[in-house]
């Protein structure tokens, strides 16, 4: 037995590799083919969204070749940034299997808080922006109380609260209907001029690409050493690699405008930050395993009721971050702000982007690739000179599929058992 | 060595004493008596509503008893809540096991005690996983791979592997060969010897007369909420199935021959098993 055990070189088995009954992955060629098994039974990640993605530029870009000149992507930044804010949110309260339908009216009122509060009040914007996020994460208690104590259904209580905040906002507005913003402040130049500098840009690819070769050959070090199989150097260093010169590419591509808009920049630093919870937190472990399955979380000794109260409050705050960066955005609070499809583009975003809607399954990347796809599709009928009702309806197209793929791979993941 | 395999004997790591659970008007459970010492198997069976299920959730802290005492190590001790059995060193694993299929085995075994909460550290609670399914000798493929893609045998183990994580003294399960096939069966059962030679008291709850004599040291038998006799594995069918149902012209007569026997084969057991130690 002890003999077996030993590979050709000498080497002892991985702790992890000892079974012989299963194919392994080693090598690169092999590791590509563990890829493409996974996507066969299923497990398809965010492939679907990025082909999506690449059909929707390739058509957009046939029909009208300023689509994907870099003075619309950079806009296409600019307007992907505020929703997929909201669309973050939508990641953290699609994981615990509940959802939020009230973001749009959240956003709404916000920035409808800073106009007043700000502007007509006359309160100091770092005073302003606090007692706002405060209300957010009240709106948020709010919401788990009434799901958790009465047990309201989720998209009852967020529908309530869809209406109710709506009609708070308008009333807040008051009479006139929108407060604008100073043009000259900080925070609206912010929302609509500021930009990284073409040195930061390219440092910042090339930053996140040494991030992820160091961050990845710790591990695969770390689990060499506890006697894990490990990820090879070659294998970490073709990855880092990709993903810098595609940052690298991107950043060249886009300075050829304006560049990389700050607001974008602080979306991906929420995106990356909010991955980091999800994945590497107890708190985020918690949040899939009360997606998958409420119960068994909650024997195994989970605070059920506060990874919910997180949860929501979470996406509230994503929600009115979104909020406020579209009214610096737009330089106004108005009473359009936060109706008509925010709430379903947000939603619809995270789901695209491969956020499952039945819990427990996503990341936040999905937010930043769903994001795209929804902007793109409404930059590329825009710019076709097409009228919002048929944006409407290609956008209601694209959520129908992506919600079907997520169904046909979650079925296609039980047949595998995969789920 | 032979001392301390004395004061285990004489001491059971649980005991209850009179134990008795109402439900309004129904009395669930009276007067149990039941004994688990280390390093056996003691099983528990009975008919449906026979009462097994309540003294579970009695000794994994889901309800409390109405009246009785229990004594942990010697000690009385009241178990109110789930975490307290847990503390106590009672793991229970449920019929459904409680499993997040969405995540993976390493995941699921350390759901809710997460090494390193705010940066977790998954190498050392995947080498700490592959040891502990080492120990149970537990094949598993991958431990990277969702619960989902596991057999019924294979959970059980991850379920199991998960409850030992705490290093309990007695652990509850509760039909754990239920919905399972024959050689899902074996798995489990020879993990349940191996449980055992880790020195942990195992109660294990079936309906299966095979499994349990296969696995048993004792075989307890509850009828209607109430103790109707303890049986060692190589008891005869009928003994047991009578026990069980209650089906004798003349309870009484036939319980008292049957404890009778019991004691002494019990002694006659206890004894064997010192000398093979």
């Amino acid at each position: 037995m002890k003999t077996e055990k030993v590979e050709k070189a000498g080497r002892p088995l991985a702790l992890d590799r000892e079974d012989e009954r299963v194919r392994h992955a080693s090598g690169l060629r092999a590791a590509g083919l563990a890829v493409i098994d996974r996507m066969r039974s299923g497990d398809l990640g965010s492939l679907p969204v990025v082909v999506g993605l690449a059909i929707i530029w390739a058509v957009f870009e046939t029909l009208n070749p300023i689509f994907l000149s870099s003075t619309n992507l950079v806009n296409l930044l600019f307007d992907s940034s505020t929703v997929g804010f909201i669309s973050l949110g939508i990641v953290c309260i699609l994981m615990v299997g509940e959802i939020d339908l009230s973001v749009g009216s959240i956003s709404g009122l916000s920035s409808a808080l800073l106009g007043v509060l700000w502007v007509n009040r006359g309160w100091p914007f770092g005073l302003a922006i606090p007692s706002i996020l405060l209300v957010a994460v009240i709106i948020g208690c709010g919401y788990a109380l009434l799901f958790i104590r009465f047990g309201m259904p989720s998209f009852v209580a967020t529908l309530a609260g869809l209406l109710a905040f709506l009609g708070l906002q308008l009333s807040i507005l008051g009479p006139t209907g929108s407060i604008n913003l100073p043009y000259d402040s900080w925070f609206v130049r912010f929302g609509q001029v500021l930009m990284m500098p073409a040195w930061v840009a390219y440092c910042l690819g090339a930053v996140i690409g040494a991030c992820s070769f160091l961050i990845n050959f710790r591990t695969s070090r770390r689990r060499a050493a506890a006697g894990l199989s490990a990820r090879g150097v070659v294998s970490l260093a073709i990855q880092a690699a990709a993903i810098a010169i595609g940052l690298e590419w991107a950043v060249w591509y886009l300075y050829f405008d304006r560049g990389v808009p700050w607001l974008f920049g602080l979306f991906v630093a929420f995106m990356l930050a909010t991955n980091y919870a999800l994945t590497r937190t107890q708190w985020g472990r918690s949040m899939k395993a009360i997606g998958g399955n409420r119960e068994a979380a909650r024997r195994a000794g989970i605070n059920v009721g506060f990874i919910f109260t997180s949860a929501f409050a979470t996406c509230s705050v994503f929600a009115a971050c979104g909020g406020l960066l579209s009214a610096a955005r737009l330089a106004s609070a108005n009473l359009q702000a936060g109706t008509g499809d925010v709430n379903l583009n947000a939603i619809a975003a995270a789901v695209i982007g491969g956020t499952s809607l039945f819990g427990g399954r996503g990341s936040a990347y999905s937010a930043l690739l769903g994001v795209l796809v929804i902007q793109s599709i409404s930059s590329g009928l825009t710019l076709l000179d097409l009228s919002s009702s048929l944006r409407y309806m290609i956008t209601g197209g694209v959520l129908a599929a992506a919600v079907v793929i997520d169904s046909l791979a979650r079925r296609s993941r039980v047949t595998h058992g995969r789920a | 060595m032979n001392d301390l395999k004395g004061l285990r004997e004489r001491t059971p790591v649980l005991s209850l004493r009179d134990i008795s659970k109402n439900f309004g008007a129904v009395s669930a459970l009276t007067d149990i008596e039941l004994e688990i010492y280390q390093g056996e198997v003691v099983a528990l069976v009975g008919d449906n509503g026979a009462g097994k299920s309540t003294l579970v959730k009695i000794l994994a802290g889901a309800i409390e008893p109405t009246s009785g005492q229990i004594f942990f190590e010697g000690a009385p001790v009241t178990i109110p809540t789930p975490s307290a059995a847990l503390s106590l060193g009672i793991a229970t694993v449920f019929q459904d096991l409680a499993l997040c299929e969405n995540l993976d085995v390493v995941a699921n075994i350390f759901l809710g005690r997460e090494i390193a909460p705010l940066q977790l550290d998954e190498v050392a609670m995947e080498v700490r996983a592959w040891r502990l399914l080492k120990e149970l000798s537990a094949r598993l493929p991958s431990v990277r791979e969702p619960v989902a893609s596991l057999s019924g045998g294979q959970r059980q183990t991850v379920a199991i592997a998960r409850s030992l994580l705490r290093e309990p003294k007695v652990i509850l399960l509760d039909e754990p060969t239920a919905a399972l096939g024959a050689a899902q069966t074996a798995e489990v059962l020879d993990l349940i010897d191996r449980v055992r030679t880790r020195g942990l008291g195992v109660v294990v709850i079936s309906h299966n007369m095979e499994d349990v004599r296969a696995v048993a040291d004792r075989i307890v038998v509850l009828r209607l909420g109430r103790n109707n006799g303890v049986f060692t594995p190589d008891a005869s069918n009928e003994d047991l199935v009578s026990a069980i149902t209650g089906a004798s012209d003349n309870s009484v007569v036939r319980r008292a021959a049957r404890l009778r026997r019991d004691k002494s084969a019990r002694g006659r057991n206890n004894e064997g098993r010192n000398n093979e130690d």
